[in-house]
This record gives C-alpha cells, structure tokens and sequence, in this order.
C-alpha cells in the first residue's frame, strides 16, 4: 500500500495534471492523510486545481469530481501562494455553483409580450441572433461624421451595444472585444465601468 | 494594484481607505497581519463606517462619506507643513521641480475653481495648466533648480493645500481632529528611507463625483512620501470581480482597445493622426507597433501597409458612450438591440429602476449566463405586465469558471489558469463556443456582402478549430510570429509560426506586420517559461514556489502583466544612483559589474540604462528620459504631483460636495464638480434624473458589500449556504437615528430617495454613528446592493435609489454618496 501525505498527494495531482487534474486520480484508490488512521478512497475521485470566481484576491481551490464530473467537494489549495488554503464562504461554496439546481441548461427565448419562456435549440438561436444583429446594425450604421467641415469615416452602429464581463475569462473576454469592435459597437462597457 | 497581495507582508503601515478587505477580500487579510506579526506593521482605517476590517484595526478614524480629498488633503498637507516627505525622491522622480505656465490660477486665487473655466461649456481649456518649455533646439521642460522656486509644481502644491488644515478635515470630514492627527502621525511616517505605506482602496474612493481626483490625491501622497515603486508601498486598487482587471485589460469599454491602446476617435481620421496621439517620449512610443500587431491579429491579411492595416475597420467614437450615456440612449429608443454577457445591468446600474424600463425599449436582448438574471427576466419584474414589454429575449445558458479552460487575472494583476475540472449542466455551453458560433452564423448572414461596411466582419480572422480551443486564443493574445520577425539589423527575433516571448519583440521588429498579438500587455503569458524548477509550461500555467529575495514576488507563479513584474515603477525602488534606498526594501538596483539592473524582481526600466545616463531631448521612446526617471510611461518620465493633462476637472484635487449633499461645500461657492454631466431625463416621473435636496432627504447614504454575497447576487443568492448566511435586504442604522425613527433592530422599513423607494431590513448598529460636520449633526446610513428578485433569497434592490450621475473623468456612478429618508414600514 502506497503511503502519501496531503502535500505529496496533492503534488502528484499537478505533476500529473498540468493542464487538466479531472479524473486524474481516477485509478488511485488508497492515497491517504497523514496524521489519520489508513481508510482506502473506494470513490474514484478526480482532483483539480483552480482559481475562485468571486472576488480578485485568486485564491486557489481544490475541486474533487466523481466520475460523472460532478462536484463533490471544494477545498482551499495549500500550496497557493496567495490563500495558503484558506477560503472565505463564497469559494467554499463553488460546489454549489456548479450543482445548482437553478443553473440554465437549454437555450430559453421569450417572445414579444409573451409572459413565458420556451425552449429552444442552440442552432436556431444563433441563426435568430445573428439575423437580429444583422438588421440592427444594417439600419443604424453610420459610415462617416463631419468634424471641422471634413468627413470622417467612423464606421460604427449606434444601434447595438454590448455589456459585460468581469467574471469572464480573459480569453472570453479578448473574443468578445474582438466580435463586439468588428461589427463596429461603440457603446461597448461592463462592470469595470460601475 | 501597483504591488500584489503577498507584497503588503512587506509594509510598515497599512492605510484603508475606501475598502472593507476583511469583508470584500479575505485573503489579503492574512498578508496584512503577517506584516503586524513579523515587522509591527500598523493597520488605519479609514471609513464612514465602523466595518470589519476597522474591526480587526489598530485605528480606525470616521469620515462622512464623499469628503476623502479633504481627508487626503489634509494628509497631504501634514507631509509637506512638517517636512514629512522622502525630499531626493521627491526632487528627482516626480515633477515637483517642473515650472507650469505662469498663467496658472488653482482654487485659492479662483474660488474653487482653476484657471480656463468654461461657464458655459463647463469645462477647462487646459493651456495655462501645461508646462513651461523652451527650444534648446528640440522642446524641452523647463524645471527649477529648488522646490522654493515659486512656479514650480511642489510651490504650487504647498499653497493649494495649505487650506487642508487639520481644521478642515474636522469641519468638512466630521473626522475628530485628534483622531485625523493620529492618522497623519502613523501613515506619513512612513516618507524616511527603510519604511514603506501602502494605500488600499476600492469602490468607496471611486464611485464619487470625484472619483478620479481621489484616485489621484492618493497617488500624489504616496510619490511625496516615497512610497511607489518600492515593496511594501504602492496605491493599491482592490478590484471587485475575479476577472475586472482581464476585461479591463481586454477592454471591454468604450474608450479603449485592448492593452490600453485608446479606440480612436473621430478626431482620428487615419493611422498616422491615430498614431500621433502616443507621446512619443515614454514606452507608448511603441503604441503604433502594438496598434498594427492588434490589427494583424484581428484582420490578418485585409491588414496591409497600403490600407493602413485595415484602420478603417476599427469603430471610432465621437464624444461618450459610457454607461450612464448608454443607458441615457436606451431610454431615448436609439438603442435597440442588446448583448449581455455575465452581468445583471437591472441590479448593478445607478438608478436601476430608470435602466430596467429603458431595457424595455429594445427590440432584442441577449443574454449569456449562468441562471436566470434580473436582467433576463427584466419583463416579469414585480409590477411590469409581461404584454407591454415587446423586446424579445434570447437567454444562452453559460458555463461556471470550474467547467472551462482559460485564465483570469487577480487585482495583482498576476494572470493564472483555470484548466477545466467539472462537467457543465445540460445544453450550457462556454462562452467561447457561443461567441464562435455567432460569428459563424454572422459571417454567413454577411456572406457574399458587396458592401465595404461588411467587410470587417468577412475579414474577421477566426480560426481557434471546432469545438473551439481556448489555447489557441491565448496564441494569439500573446502573439505570434506571422513571418520570421526581424530587428532593424535584419537578425530573426522569433521564427515564423513561433509565440513571442514579450512585447519587447514587437517594439524591436522592423515590421511590427509580422507579429499578430491582441493584447500586448499580455505578451509572453502564453510563451513557454520555466517554472523554477526546470520545467517548461506556457508561463501562466506555472506554479513554480520560488521567490528570489523572499520578498512574495514569486516569479515563477503564473505570469503577470507587463513582463512578469510584481511592483510597478521598481526603478524608484533604488535612490538616483542606483543602490537600494535601504537593505529591507530592496526590489532592483544597479550592477555596475555587469551594466544592468538586477535584483528580485523584472526592472520596470530600460534593463541597461545606467543611474547617470542623461536625457537626450530629441531621442525617441525612452531615450528621451535619464536614468533617474522611473516612470516609463509619462512623457517626462516623472511621477505627476500636478497633472497638466489627463484629467477634465483640474491638475490638483479639490474638494467639492457630492451631487447630493446636506451641506453647502465650506471651501468654496463650487458646490459640485464643476465639469460633471446632470442629466435631466423624465424628471417628472419618480423614476427620472432627479436630485433630491437635503430638506426632504437629510440622510447621507452608501451602498457595500458582505462577505457572503457577490454583487448582484447571481452567483451567491443562487446558492443555499450563502442564501442562509445572509437572507435579507438590510439596511445598517445608528443607534440614535434608529431611536430617533422609533426604528428597532429587525423592523422592516422604507428608505426613499428622489427616484423612489425601497423596502428592507433595518439592522441597527453602533457601527454608524452621528457626525458633526460643518456646525450640524449629520447621520449616515448604508445599505447593501446584492438583492433582486430572482434566486433563493430575494429582496428590493438598492440602486433603485442611487442617482444618474458619474465622476467628471471616468463617469463611474456616484454609489456612495446620496440622499435618502429612511421611516419604519
């Protein structure tokens, strides 16, 4: 039987893990604390670092999947140089982010004046959407302004703005930046603003 | 932040202003008290109210709310009046010795104006703020050869805040003069060599009529004292979200464009007049190259040398299109389409309720999100009939941070990745696979377009594969080499195909067109780097444990912008000549053996500039700055104790009243920002522009957070443990305007302001107390603004009451300073 400490555990998960701990330890079934009598882990358990999403302090976590991917447990990552472990109730409570029961999982769409939502597909909505930003911004497009007597080509839709997001990626948000300034929005903000 | 979380371990004293971090941001708490434990550093605070971290202080001082520039002031006047400031730092690294335009006036010879005011525009021409140069031959800045030189900036300064008395503080601030004087002893002791001070600050310096100029007075206290550029110092901002600093950075806001390059404006009508605009004597110098990079990365070969690299195709603005001025255009109907990407405008904006019926002049909203927002359901909002709201609304379920890939950057600014480590409810799906699928749907409806207004969305570079992968957009945030890339010598810099290892390659290309990065800033985050331990990972993956010099830098953690530095404007970390200011605060200094900054830390400087190096006026980018100017990014290379550009309501702070206030401002007859922008929307409805005066609404108020629930509520009201640990709406009362309201701990009550009313708990403290402020009792009250009325715990929302009106730089609304009533229900 292999003996690990908490810390040799959890390093084995990030040398193994680099760029995705989920399932890792799927096979490793008798890893174990120190300190604590020996109990076999029967759960096949996977084990993840990552960053909390709350506020910017980027304290890391430990988030355990069973095999399905679903979280059964979150922790404070004891080697984060920032949070040493520690975690306020928000990052603790992550797991529950992720297994809400209220968390959206179809397409919904609200049609004018209707007093519900209806589901839809995902192909049909960027269809939808892509023909409503296409009207918009054909109908409101302003190619050139007028400063001091001289033309200017400006190239930009009033018609449309964008907002968000401060709790996106930042690969997210590069991408949306990149979408929102190529169909010329100009009335592009999020919370950093407020 | 200027410096990063860990650093606080290395201060001497801890100034809070502004920001609650034992409630808002723990873990930085445990570096505030390392520093207590190991090097008796001192913790202040400063707030109107008694908060958690005042709880955990070792002083806490009261202010009324929206007076932090006389607060600061009064700091600032304290350092100078008792010689308290770090005199060669001061002398050297800042713009003290600088002689302005003798035409200059400040607010003591103007009433509370400067000079060039504008009643009509209300606003400034800025001539008599610029600096005095003369032709020798290239233009240079003329400076002092003393700080008595009375046209200098430091001349200029001592009289403006000359005013700022202790005095003042007690009668504008309500702050106990003998409490203020505690304050101004312990922080501004801070000004000698081997002791540094840190200011950390948030939402309450920022979202303030006079926001920027708050901002701005801390800055200023700290370059006097020497605190900038050195561990353990710095202004440090506390960023309210897990990724503000990355969307900033991203710029998702309409005045920029990523890496902080500015969105060209309609002043701007080719590259070469955009172009112009990057002072050409700082490191934005480079600003032209990061430009084209940025346009090869979004329009890859429609970018050429001929067509300006597509220029044209970038939006430009004409005036504001910020959030207050969107939602001011909603409500007029020029708005009518919407996408809405993780966040709750119907809970979060400045007089929410005027935002959420401007909402419901739109013909189509989108929203992508983790669960059904306030602002996706903004048509079945208590009191609105579903059949009169015609928008129509598309809701894309989102995935949550733990079941995708990609990185996020702390208020540190130091970038860490998430790998994905959980499976995604049903059909959710990450926003990148949205966004990609909207472009693909967009690009077919385009399709075939003869139009040249359609062009840059044909010409979109687009191309991360299928499903996408998010590490090949981080390639192309950091950038790559479209060609060999090749300095001016002809020496290939990075082969062709090959991530850039810093923006430093860009700035050195003599072809920034064979680069294709789209955010400069972020450049060598995805380049492969040690971890410390001989292993090679794309550096924002690292989680290397080393730390040179034991200072909490740790280099090998992630990677942070610009080019892996923990403490910006580190050259001021070492005196002129080069050596440490002393041995505990070491960060860079000169190796004259080697001809190069070394130390703990990446030089924020020219790595091979030595200390003596002179200025050459006319040479390009930093060859224009000596080696005694640390700040690489100003044109004169100097820290701005006087800013003669930049900002639209003054070169100083000065102090006037929030737009809402119980009192006429007693420094001057400029009662507000002179510069803001009042609208007067629907004023004859409740839920209009409207002001209210202090005869109807005595009270001061200010909205905060709790630990236990995030912003609006979306991503912590959802969730059982948080919903229970923090169930209601609540309003904080004094103990004596609670008995004065005959109001008792747990009453529901209604607090009203001029654009309406809201129901919540009252929870009555002796956290808030009564002020003396100008010969009068003022009280003050605070609410959170976490609640709306989706999710497990509901409650009525607090910007309901706040007013529609923004700081005279950044227009941030003014959240925490209003008016309001407040009666039992």
């Amino acid at each position: 039987m292999t003996r690990l400490s908490r810390r040799s555990f959890l390093k084995l998960s990030a040398a193994g893990g680099g760029g995705g701990g989920l399932l890792l330890l799927a096979g490793l079934s008798e890893a174990h604390a120190r300190g604590v009598g020996d109990f076999p882990l029967h759960k096949k358990v996977g084990e993840g670092f990552t960053i909390c999403p709350y506020c910017s302090c980027g304290c890391g976590l430990i988030i355990a999947t069973d095999e399905h991917g679903h979280v059964i447990n979150s922790e404070g990552d004891p080697d984060h140089i920032v949070n040493r472990g520690a975690l306020d109730p928000k990052s603790i409570s992550v797991r529950q982010l992720s297994n809400s029961p209220l968390r959206l999982n179809k397409v919904l769409y609200r049609a004018p004046g209707s007093e519900q939502w209806e589901e839809k597909t995902w192909e049909w909505a960027t269809v939808e959407i892509a023909k409503r930003i296409k009207q918009t911004r054909d109908e409101t497009f302003v190619g050139s302004v007028e400063v001091e007597d001289r033309e200017v080509p400006v190239n930009r839709i009033e018609g449309i703005a964008w907002l968000g997001g401060a709790a996106n990626n930042s690969e997210d948000c590069y991408l949306a930046c990149k979408l929102a300034r190529a169909l010329g929005v100009v009335y592009l903000e999020h919370q950093a603003r407020i | 932040m200027t410096n990063d979380w860990v650093d606080v371990k290395n201060s001497d004293c801890v100034l809070v202003i502004g920001a609650n971090p034992a409630e808002n941001h723990p873990a930085s708490i445990a570096w505030i008290n390392t520093a207590r434990d190991e090097q008796g550093a001192k913790l202040i605070v400063v707030d109107p109210r008694f908060t958690r971290t005042a709880a955990t202080s070792d002083l806490y001082c009261s202010l009324r709310s929206g007076t932090d520039i006389v607060f600061l002031g009064g700091l600032i006047n304290y350092t100078l009046q008792n010689r308290l400031y770090n005199e060669e730092y001061v002398k050297y690294y800042t713009n003290a010795l600088t002689l302005i335009h003798p035409d200059f006036k400040g607010p003591v010879d103007l009433d509370g104006l400067f000079s060039g005011y504008d009643h009509e525009t209300r606003s400034y021409d800025t001539t008599s703020w610029q600096y005095q140069t003369e032709e020798q031959p290239v233009t240079v800045v003329k400076r002092a050869t003393s700080l008595d030189d009375p046209n200098c900036v430091f001349a200029h300064l001592k009289k403006h805040y000359a005013r700022y008395t202790p005095e003042v503080v007690e009668r504008i601030c309500g702050t106990p003069k003998d409490k203020f004087l505690q304050v101004a002893e312990l922080f501004c002791a801070t000004g000698v060599p081997d002791k540094t001070g840190t200011i950390f600050y948030a939402m309450g310096q920022t979202q303030h009529t006079v926001g920027t100029q708050n901002v701005r007075s801390m800055a200023m206290l700290q370059l006097l004292l020497g605190n900038i550029g050195l561990p353990g110092g710095g202004v440090n901002a506390l960023r309210g979200e897990s990724n503000v600093q990355g969307s900033t950075d991203m710029a998702l806001l309409y005045h920029d464009l990523p890496g902080y390059l500015g969105c060209p404006t309609d002043k701007h009508g080719n590259l070469e007049a955009y172009s112009a605009k990057f002072a050409t004597t700082s490191y934005w110098a480079n600003g032209p190259a990061f430009f084209i990079s940025l346009m090869k990365a979004w329009f890859g070969d429609a970018a050429t040398k001929d067509n300006d690299y597509a220029y044209h195709y970038v939006p430009k603005v004409s005036g504001d299109y910020s959030w207050i001025s969107l939602f001011e255009a909603l409500y007029q109907g020029t708005i009518k389409g919407l996408v809405c990407m993780g966040q709750n405008p119907a809970v979060s904006g400045p007089n929410a309720r005027m935002e959420r019926k401007a909402l419901g002049n739109l013909d189509w909203l989108v929203v992508m999100d983790l669960f059904e927002t306030e602002t996706a359901s903004f048509w079945k909002a208590p009191g609105i009939a579903p059949a009169d709201i015609q928008t129509e609304v598309f809701l894309l379920p989102a995935v949550d941070a733990i079941e995708k890939a990609g990185s996020i950057v702390t208020s540190g600014r130091r970038m860490q990745w998430r790998p994905k480590v959980a499976e995604s409810p049903g059909e959710a799906m990450e926003d990148i696979w949205t966004l990609d699928r909207l472009v693909k749907a967009l690009k077919d409806v385009y399709a075939g377009s003869t139009e040249a207004k359609d062009r840059p969305i044909l010409d979109l570079v687009w191309d991360y594969g299928d499903p996408p992968d998010v590490e090949l957009v981080a390639r192309e945030i950091n950038g790559y080499a479209l060609e060999d890339v090749k300095d001016a010598s002809g020496e290939v810099l990075v082969n062709k195909g090959e991530a850039i290892p810093g923006f430093s390659t860009i700035a050195k290309a003599a072809d920034p067109s064979t680069t294709a990065c789209g955010n400069w800033l972020y450049s060598g985050y995805f380049a492969p780097a040690d971890d410390g331990s001989g292993v090679t990972m794309p550096a924002v993956k690292r989680r290397g444990q080393k730390d040179p010099g034991e200072m909490g830098f740790y280099p090998y953690w992630g990677f942070t912008w610009p080019a892996n530095r923990r403490v910006l404007y580190n050259r001021a970390s070492a005196r002129p000549d080069g050596t440490p200011w002393a041995e505990n605060k070491k960060v860079i200094w000169w190796d004259e053996e080697a001809g190069k900054w070394t130390g703990y830390d990446v030089p924020d400087f020219s790595a091979t500039k030595p200390p003596d190096a002179e200025a050459d006026p006319a040479g390009a980018g930093l060859d224009a700055h000596s080696g005694t100017d640390p700040f690489i990014m100003k044109p004169d290379g100097k820290g701005w104790l006087f800013a003669p550009s930049g900002l639209n309501d003054g070169p100083f702070p000065e102090h006037y009243e929030p737009l809402e206030s119980p009192i006429q401002n007693p420094l001057s007859s400029v009662q507000n920002n002179p510069v803001i922008t009042v609208y007067d929307t629907a004023t004859d409805e409740e839920i209009g522009d409207r002001v209210g005066s202090a005869d109807k609404f005595p009270i001061i108020c200010t909205t905060y957070r709790v630990c236990e629930q995030w912003q609006t509520g979306s991503m912590s009201r959802t969730l059982p443990w948080l919903a229970e640990v923090q169930p209601d709406m609540f309003v904080e009362i004094g103990k004596e305007l609670a008995e004065q309201k005959g109001i008792e701990n747990g009453d529901e009550v209604i607090v009203t302001s001029a654009r309406g009313e809201i129901r919540a708990v009252a929870l009555v403290t002796p956290r808030w107390r009564p002020m003396n402020v100008n010969g009068g009792k003022v009280h003050q009250i605070g609410m959170v603004w976490h609640f709306g009325w989706q999710g497990l715990a509901t409650g009525d929302i607090a910007n309901d009451l706040t007013p529609h009106v923004g700081d005279a730089n950044t227009r941030i609304p003014e959240y925490k300073a209003f008016l309001v009533d407040v009666r039992k229900a």
